[in-house]
């Protein structure tokens, strides 16, 4: 989704959030994110001033300090951005695809079952939903290298093993990893 | 997990592709993101590039596939640096026009073109230049439809001279700076 994505031509405004909305902003984040709680102030500083970016296809890009937060399409679920995801690994629901798969999402494809359910993946044990933000974690590694919204609801995911499983938002490398804001 | 007090966890990225160095192998451009690492955080470089860390990552494969891969990855990063020198290549090719347009009889302005190569934002260096000249500069696009900054006044021996520095900082000392003059044709009157 951010295979094509510069700065010049997507952006088309860059507005400061009101503190008052900021602070709404905060709650539901920490509704969708309950592992945020604690940390929340020191992602979104009360006295730090929040810049929202509008960009094509109704995208806005919730940065601060000249680094992506979240960004969220029109009213969807916020999708924390992976610099965000790097600092707080443990703060978000994850998965785990095996080492075959990372060549192909860090090249921008979706995340097949398959690539879940195998020998190096895990899933995690509870349930998630259909449309559940995760970052995915890979085999082997320590950081994340995507986030991305289920397809499929984790048991799904299990039992049909066929098809995309996960919706990859944004991936190591892509528009917006190396977006560069001033 | 999300106890109180978590904190957050700097990441480290590479110098050279930006990645998380764990993913440097999957970036193309392996051979100097372990250049750049080796020489910057040498603890890390053991703890990635190790001989068992590196055993245990192709444990799981055949022979094979483990060639294949390999095979693979070869030819990326060839791509890669065949792309990269050919950057190169375009950059030192290209050049920066600094030219003196006539106004009037005795006002000039000056268009600097040729700037997008080298990766320069042209509106902050217009603003620079605006400051720095306490004159009017704007970016506008020229006859080829590229980005062109046009400043007011005759100041082209000082933008020379900035755009060579700035160049220089940016490491890319031997890019010609060339001076042009245009003078518009006088209309004839019909």
């Amino acid at each position: 989704m951010f295979k094509k994505f510069t700065a010049k031509e997507d952006i088309h405004s860059r507005t400061n959030v009101k503190s008052s909305v900021q602070r709404g902003l905060k709650t539901k984040l920490v509704e969708q994110f309950p592992k945020l709680e604690s940390v929340i102030d020191d992602i979104i500083p009360k006295k730090g001033q929040l810049i929202v970016i509008k960009c094509t296809d109704r995208l806005s890009l919730y940065t601060m300090d000249n680094e992506v937060l979240f960004l969220q399409r029109f009213d969807d679920p916020f999708i924390p951005s992976l610099r965000l995801i790097h600092k707080y690994p443990n703060c978000f629901p994850s998965v785990k695809v095996d080492r075959g798969a990372i060549k192909f999402i860090l090249s921008g494809a979706n995340i097949m079952c398959p690539g879940l359910t195998s020998k190096g993946a895990s899933l995690p044990e509870e349930d998630y939903p259909v449309g559940t933000v995760v970052a995915i974690f890979a085999e082997g590694k320590e950081t994340a290298l995507a986030v991305g919204k289920l397809a499929m609801s984790i048991g799904e995911i299990k039992k049909v093993n066929k098809g995309i499983g996960i919706e990859v938002e944004t991936h190591l490398g892509d528009g917006l990893w190396s977006l560069e804001l001033d | 997990m999300a106890e109180e007090g978590i904190k957050a966890v700097s990441v480290l990225y590479c110098g050279v592709c930006t990645f998380p160095p764990e993913y440097c192998e999957f970036g193309g451009t392996l051979a100097k993101c372990k250049e750049w690492l080796e020489d910057a955080h040498p603890d890390v470089y053991s703890r990635i590039y190790s001989e068992d860390s590196l055993a245990k990552t192709t444990e799981g494969l055949s022979l094979e596939a483990k060639e294949k891969v390999e095979r693979e990855i070869q030819k990326l990063q060839a791509k890669e640096a065949t792309k990269a020198e050919k950057e190169l290549k375009k950059k030192l090719a290209s050049k920066v026009i600094v030219k003196r347009v006539e106004r009037s009889k005795r006002k000039h302005v000056i268009a600097v073109s040729g700037l997008e190569v080298f990766g320069i934002d042209p509106k902050k260096l217009a603003k620079t230049f605006a400051s720095k000249f306490a004159t009017g500069a704007s970016v506008t696009k020229n006859v080829e439809g590229k980005d062109e900054i046009i400043i007011q006044g005759d100041v082209g021996d000082e933008v020379e001279d900035y755009v060579t520095s700035l160049l220089e900082e940016k490491g890319l000392d031997g890019i010609k700076v060339e001076r042009t003059e245009d003078k518009p044709k006088k209309k004839t009157q019909q």
